[in-house]
């Protein structure tokens, strides 16, 4: 087994993006990728895509032999694979990408994240994102995507106290983070009081607790570490790994208050590179509900359960804090395309553990961890990178 | 949803048929060819059975951005309820003020319209729950006593 | 004897006043109230229509006796509202209670006596010893078209007979009918409302039909109005049963149990099944009854029943009366978002 190393990253702006189709955003960012990395075309041995919804959305499947073609790399029959699940598809890719060149059966690839929401109606996006959760006995039940995470955070507030303040900090944080991001979809900040006051979705969660539907598309470029050297002095480690799967449906699980296959994925993660939640300077979590961003934190160890939430109103998790959590802004604050939302997060922990973060910049980071999951954490991968 | 697709779970829908493992004596919902607890040794174990209908709320939530096919309702109260015999699942809470819907609450099932393919599509339906005890509300515009005859 | 071995009704949880009604159409909500008798009408929720009214009903029937699905071999729907214009009720409810697929079924319509037809059919296949029970649903869901005076009356339930030879809580003695060719009442294929003879509806169509019938099934069963505890006729609003039954000679304490549409309005085929339920929820050993049905088109089902002893171990506490005082007042908004009243255009 070799070392991965991260040798390129490209993102797209996130948001409604009219003028930009599936193809060119994917294109954009790859190039973008590729020109980061040092690498050419020829180099590439494989293109990996986390992509959840094009089916439902774009009435596309194939999504991996249609980006192959846009990206001219099916003149050389570049082998090409989509990976799907759900909001954790871009972790997923990556982790396919990670095992295929650790495991030697490749040197380089390009995995890349990329998904338009915004070209169908509200309620059509909506009910496609409730497709990553049960369809037949949630989502035709009645269930919204938001209603499950609701219960799930009522289930939390009702075990351990946690409170509406607790969960607009972290919308609120999100948002000031974002601020500082050029490529966020809402680069502006959002007042605690404002979140605890904007529109009911489902109770307890208001607007600003929910990540938006976005497009946009992020991808990075992976290299053997015994050779990133040839292409870049950037190169980033990927040090550990972790997936873990869960019932599909919130209804099967025994708890409704955690979500343990973040909690798995991040312990396989540690445990495949010996470190542990304190040696973290800087996570990406993927926070499509402000509860979520909670619970993730007490899954992984950085916050004991049923505590995260008075942490994060005490500043924690703010740059400048103990452990500054979603410097990118978040899905909430930087945007949440489904297939790319993975790999926006690996893009950010690489930006922080080079020191190119700018105003966001974490001083002196070093070990990052993504955390990436789909549904209701029905699927969760996990990623810890190193500088190298 | 399809019509094939739709009609397979017909008695899973209406008669709350799911399985009893006889390995594992566990209940599950909706139906399972094998216990997951108990792995391969199960298949062959599971026999078809329907449920009481009745149960209770473990948490529950009103929703104010209707799922498609229920904006008919307006707000409404979708719950995670677990039936007596053990299983969870998820439902609509209906014939009642969603926002008084509380945890611990008992319900019972009943047989109600899920949605429908399009106006000129197949009707769905299906189990929803209502409340067991309903708090009943003396109104005086009942007395119809002195109707004229 | 063949004849009612259990019964079951349901009525939706939801009821609209006939001032409430007035008051959208500028009218006199009181003075109509007391014209037609009618002061409140039950509405159907949004996932209520007749096949999940003719569900619950059955259900209850079922579970009074302690039947299973295995027990019923027929299963007949009568509604002048069903879902669907082709593919029936019957099958549903047949699924829905686990009866599929040893039985017979179909869906009846005869307007306001659809069900009562289904049940002289039942009659017919256990008489022939055809089946050993079958089930009679009379359930609708119709509406009035707005500002018409159809709009005060028309509202929604219905009830479930299971006819058969064993355990019977109800001897049906006699059954007969009076049918003709009258327009009195009709809805064309593909309208969503039905048309109406105004006062024609009156004395030629439903008087006529109720005392023709009623008039022939004490002659068949040799019976004169004291013999009989209860009658209970079609109710198209609270005053014309009350004249049909006085005019055949029957007493306010005979008919009042089943007079149920000043609460409930008009439930069509449903109507009934519901006042019959609403007498056999009280009704002791030896209690004899006389049911009269009306449907537009037109024609009356009489039915000479005399309650047996078996009736005494059945379950009654979930009656008629307790599903009414559960009702829960609606303003018209709400009415009209629940019975689609309102253009809500294409989405799709």
């Amino acid at each position: 087994m070799r070392d991965v190393s991260i040798i390129g990253i490209g993102i797209t702006k996130f948001g409604e993006l009219w003028d930009k189709s599936l193809r060119q955003l994917g294109l954009e960012t790859g190039l973008s990728a590729i020109n980061d990395s040092g690498i050419t075309s020829k180099d590439i041995d494989a293109l990996y895509i986390g992509n959840m919804a094009a089916g439902s959305t774009l009435q596309q499947e194939h999504i991996s032999a249609l980006m192959a073609d846009y990206c001219g790399l099916t003149n050389n029959h570049v082998p090409a694979t989509r990976v799907e699940a759900a909001s954790a598809s871009g972790g997923l890719a990556l982790r396919q990408a990670y095992m295929a060149i650790a495991g030697g059966f490749i040197d380089i690839a390009v995995v890349g994240g990329a998904e338009k929401m915004t070209d169908v109606s509200d309620s059509e996006s909506s009910y496609t994102v409730s497709m990553g959760s049960d369809e037949q006995w949630e989502s035709k039940a009645g269930a919204t995507f938001a209603s499950l995470h609701a219960i799930i955070a009522q289930s939390h507030i009702n075990e351990y106290g946690t409170t509406r303040e607790e969960m607009s900090a972290v919308s609120s944080k999100n948002h000031y983070h974002a601020s500082m991001n050029p490529m966020a979809q809402f680069p502006f900040k959002v007042s605690s009081e404002a979140v605890s006051n904007s529109g009911i979705v489902s109770s307890p969660l208001r607007m600003l607790d929910c990540a938006p539907n976005s497009d946009g598309a992020a991808a990075v470029v992976l290299c053997a570490s015994d050779r990133a050297s040839n292409y870049t002095k950037k190169a980033i480690k990927i040090i550990g790994s972790g997936q873990a799967s869960d019932t599909l449906s919130l209804h099967h699980r025994k708890y409704l208050n955690r979500m343990p296959a973040i909690g798995v994925a991040a312990q396989r993660a540690f445990e495949s590179c010996g470190k542990k939640p304190t040696d973290l300077d800087v996570i990406e979590i993927h926070d499509n509900f402000t509860i979520s961003e909670i619970i993730a934190l007490e899954e992984i160890g950085i916050f004991k359960r049923g505590e995260a939430g008075a942490k994060i109103l005490e500043g924690e998790t703010k740059i400048g804090g103990r452990i500054p959590v979603n410097t990118s802004g978040g899905l909430k604050a930087r945007g949440h395309a489904p297939g790319a939302t993975g790999i926006a997060q690996i893009v950010e922990i690489v930006q922080q553990l080079r020191g190119e973060a700018g105003e966001r910049q974490v001083k002196n980071a070093k070990i990052g961890m993504a955390e990436n999951h789909g549904g209701t954490a029905a699927t969760a991968v996990v990623h810890i990178l190193e500088a190298e | 949803m399809s019509v094939p697709r739709f009609w397979r779970e017909l008695d899973t829908r209406y008669n709350l048929i799911g399985s009893y493992c006889k390995l594992t004596k566990t209940y599950h919902y909706p139906r399972r060819t094998f216990d997951p607890d108990a792995g391969r040794e199960s298949i062959g174990t599971m026999e078809d059975y329907q449920f009481k209908g009745t149960g209770e709320i473990i948490n529950c939530t009103v929703v104010h951005q209707a799922q498609t096919g229920y904006e008919i309702f307006g707000p409404y109260c979708m719950a995670i309820i677990k039936l007596d015999e053990g299983p969870k699942l998820t439902s609509q809470i209906v014939d009642c003020e969603p926002n008084t819907i509380k945890p611990g609450m008992k319900v019972k099932a009943v047989f109600r319209k899920l949605g429908e393919d399009s106006e000129s599509g197949i009707l769905h339906y299906g189990t929803k729950f209502i409340l067991r005890e309903i708090p009943q509300v003396e109104d005086e515009n009942e007395n119809l006593s002195n109707i004229e005859l | 004897m063949n004849g009612i071995v259990s019964y079951g009704a349901y009525i939706p949880g939801y009821k609209i006043e006939t001032g409430e009604i007035a008051s959208v159409w500028g009218a006199d909500g009181s003075a109509w109230a007391k014209n037609l008798n009618v002061y409140s009408k039950s509405v159907p929720g949004p996932d209520e229509d007749v096949i999940t009214i003719a569900v619950e009903a059955t259900r209850q029937a079922m579970k009074r006796a302690k039947l299973t699905g295995d027990d019923i071999e027929a299963i007949y729907t009568g509604s002048e509202s069903h879902p669907y214009a082709v593919k029936p009720t019957s099958t549903i409810v047949a699924e829905a209670i686990s009866a599929t697929p040893n039985l017979t079924a179909a869906d009846f319509e005869f307007a306001c006596k659809a069900g009562t037809a289904a049940i002289q059919t039942c009659l017919g296949m256990v008489g022939y010893k055809q089946i050993k029970n079958g089930i009679a649903i009379g359930v609708d869901t119709s509406q009035g078209a707005p500002g018409d005076a159809l709009e005060y009356s028309a509202s929604a339930g219905g009830g479930a007979l299971i006819i058969g030879r064993e355990k019977v809580i109800a001897n049906i003695n006699h059954t007969t009918s009076y049918t003709t060719d009258t327009p009195d009442f009709w809805r064309r294929e593909g309208q969503m409302y039905p048309r109406h003879g105004g006062r024609f509806t009156g004395k030629p169509a439903f008087f006529k039909h109720v005392q023709n019938c009623g008039m022939l099934i004490m002659e068949k069963a040799g019976t004169k109005p004291e013999d009989y505890d209860y009658i209970v006729t079609h109710q198209p609003n609270g005053k014309f049963p009350i004249r049909a039954a006085k005019s055949l000679g029957f007493t306010q304490e005979q008919f009042e149990t089943g007079l149920l549409t000043p609460k409930i309005g008009n439930t069509y085929s449903g109507a009934i099944f519901l006042g019959l339920s609403a007498i056999l929820d009280i009704a002791k050993p030896g209690d004899r009854i006389l049911a009269i049905a009306y449907g537009s088109g037109a024609g009356s089902d009489g039915f000479d029943i005399t309650v047996t002893d078996n009736i005494i171990d059945m379950d009654r506490t979930e009656t008629v009366n307790n599903m009414i005082s559960k009702m829960e007042i609606i303003n018209y908004s709400t009415y009209a978002k629940f019975r689609g009243k309102l253009n809500m255009g294409t989405t799709k």
